[in-house]
């Protein structure tokens, strides 16, 4: 295990940026940022993951000590809640926008949307 | 004083949900724009308290207080030069929009647009206080919370009109602002995951203990910097402003340009480098290069516009680089051994600058606003003599074209000077020769403005021009006077804000640690 789940996540990580560099499908482009998401979100579990790790939930009357020796990291677990929230606004968003593209330009393809010269 | 830390957060935010539920309930649905006045306007309020009130910290809802578990907020020097920036401009862009977003018409929202009003000051609230946020965390992961909170309704805001151009540039900035966004959060990941700490004080002071020039720090570095510049719209990574800070509703450019590049992408590229990762040549020289490079580039595709808009997009990439130059600069000074009083002075130029522009950029795409309102178009070649049929909004523009332009006594030509001269004096004269050049080139495209768009005689489209309301104006000329007499009260205006933010950073990491716990 150990460092190739790590490099799994970078993997997937470049597969979400090439995809948003690379793809000129408008939904593909969405697939692409939703999969560099959830790369980082994946690493960021990884950081508090614990091989054979308990779920961090403190038992009444089990030594303070004891849990934080055994139990995994539970802070990473909140913070990629949030960072799923987020994910989640940031892909409804862009799908409405890509709908709306698609009314008005009446295509996904990026090559055809391209107006602004920015 | 403490307590009142998280309301500029809390305030706005609350408010825009309450909005939210006003506009579904008949008799409250004309109190949504009061609504949002009072809620920035208390904030401003606020942010003057905070700047009387001692530096404080505070952890929220009393979590973990002195072991740095919760979340903790920071009012120091530099977060409260920022809170003060943020709710002045905020203030300024709501007057502006009160009136302005009533004679808003696009082809997205249906007839009788103002009935989307409380939509605009929904969105618009939420990414003040979101901002209000960034800028008064102290903890990395609320940072990028907060970040993205300002990035998300800033999306929803620039694509408003709905229209073609619009929703394109919208979808642009949508996805490299998500692909920064990851990164951050990378980088963030990396540095947690190398200290077991979020609390940006408890970062900074053990990161030496895990070895500050490893490879994962360098990396996590990095991915930061990387993010933070993408938001702050530097050269590699400025592609989206073009197209996003000009087909945005004028008060929204506005706070774009004004303040959002600045909150969510110098103030943290500052802070994450001074405060988190500590000075170093390595990453002072980077920003100073991205800085350069920026302030070179901006300005040259600048000149070559004709859209009021475009042009005044590409200068709010040519003035930050600016910013990040002095910043980047006095890093390599401090890392270096140098004199602390050039790095200071290289800092107080750097933030008076910041806050400058936040002045004058908004005032200047206020009144591109104004101007494109009544005249149809805010192609320069088809404007001209607008000087006398809107004399308040031209008198307003040239204000703000003379400040940006580094014209004295405005503000602008003095932070220009000093970050000329604090370059100087850190022995690197190329690049405040580069300095000088870019502020002569940036008054030639503001001369062009005048001459095209404000001289000579009312033709074309313009002719048909009347004064923006009174409203409008009093939003423009309130920023009109804080530019006019900004430069000349320097000397005022130093020890009480500037002074203070530049030590703040300067303090660095050891400073921070040191009050770490309350």
């Amino acid at each position: 295990m150990g460092t190739a789940i790590y490099l799994l996540a970078f993997s997937v990580l470049l597969v979400g940026l090439y995809a948003v560099v690379a793809k000129k499908n408008v939904i593909k482009v969405i697939v692409g940022v939703c999969v560099l998401d959830y790369a980082v979100n994946l690493l960021l579990v990884l950081v508090g993951y614990r091989s054979g790790g308990k779920a961090p939930i403190l038992t009444p009357g089990e030594p303070v000590a004891d849990f934080a020796a055994g139990a995994v990291d539970p802070l990473p677990q909140a913070m990629v809640l949030t960072s799923i929230v987020i994910g989640l606004g940031v892909t409804a968003l862009m799908i409405a926008m890509a709908l709306r593209l698609y009314e008005k330009f009446g295509t996904f393809d990026l090559n055809d949307i391209r107006r602004l010269r920015g | 004083m403490q307590a009142i830390l998280p309301l500029p957060v809390v305030l706005p935010l609350g408010a825009a949900f309450a909005i939210l539920a006003m506009a579904h309930v008949a008799a409250l649905k004309r109190l949504t724009t009061l609504t949002a006045l009072a809620a920035v306007a208390v904030n401003l309020v606020l942010s003057f308290l905070l700047l009387a009130a001692p530096d404080g910290r505070l952890f929220v809802g009393g979590w973990g207080a002195g072991k740095t578990l919760g979340i903790e907020m920071v009012s120091d020097g530099l977060s409260k030069l920022m809170v003060l920036t943020v709710n002045m401009v905020a203030l300024a862009a709501l007057l502006f929009a009160a009136s302005y977003m009533r004679h808003f018409r696009a082809e997205g929202l249906p007839a009788g647009a103002d009935r989307k009003l409380w939509l605009f000051e929904c969105l618009f609230l939420l990414m003040t206080g979101a901002m209000n946020g960034v800028v008064l965390t102290g903890d990395l992961f609320n940072m990028f919370v907060f970040l993205e909170v300002a990035a998300i309704a800033s999306y929803a805001l620039v694509g408003f009109g709905c229209e073609a151009d619009e929703l394109e540039a919208a979808f642009k900035y949508l996805v490299l602002g998500s692909v920064g966004s990851a990164f951050i959060l990378l980088g963030i990941t990396i540095l947690y995951a190398l200290t077991g700490q979020l609390n940006m004080a408890q970062v900074a002071s053990l990161l030496p203990k895990v070895g500050a020039t490893g490879p994962a720090v360098l990396l996590a570095a990095a991915c930061l910097l990387g993010g933070l510049a993408l938001k702050a719209a530097m050269v590699p990574f400025h592609a989206w402003l073009p197209d996003a800070h000009p087909s945005a509703p004028a008060p929204i450019s506005a706070m774009l340009s004004g303040v959002l590049i600045k909150a969510c992408g110098v103030y943290t590229l500052g802070r994450v480098l001074f405060n988190v990762l500590g000075p170093s040549v390595e990453y002072g020289g980077v920003l100073a290069a991205m800085g350069a490079v920026s302030m070179l580039a901006g300005v040259l595709l600048a000149v070559g516009q004709w859209d009021f808009k475009r042009l005044l997009a590409y200068h709010s990439i040519s003035q930050m680089g600016y910013v990040v130059l002095a910043f980047g600069a006095a890093a390599v000074v401090v890392s270096q051994g140098g004199s602390r009083t050039v790095a200071s002075l290289l800092l107080f130029g750097g933030l008076f600058h910041m806050f400058n522009h936040a002045v004058f950029k908004g005032l200047l795409f206020l009144s591109s606003g104004a101007i494109e309102q009544q005249a149809g178009t805010r192609m320069l070649k088809e404007l001209g003599g607008l000087a006398r049929r809107m004399p308040v909004t031209s008198f307003c523009c040239r204000v703000g074209a003379l400040s940006i332009a580094g014209v004295p006594p405005f503000n602008g030509f003095f932070s220009k000077l000093i970050i000329i001269i604090a370059l100087a004096a850190a022995k690197l004269y190329l690049l405040a020769a580069l300095a000088a050049l870019v502020a002569l080139v940036t008054l030639l495209s503001f001369v062009k403005v005048q001459r095209y768009a404000l001289d000579g005689e009312p033709e074309g489209k313009a002719a048909g021009a009347r004064e923006a309301p009174a409203l409008m104006c009093v939003a423009m000329g309130a920023l009109a006077l804080i530019c006019a007499t900004a430069g000349v009260g320097a000397a005022f205006l130093y020890p009480r804000l500037f002074a203070p933010a530049a030590d703040a950073l300067l303090a660095g990491a050891r400073a921070l640690a040191a009050g770490g716990a309350p």
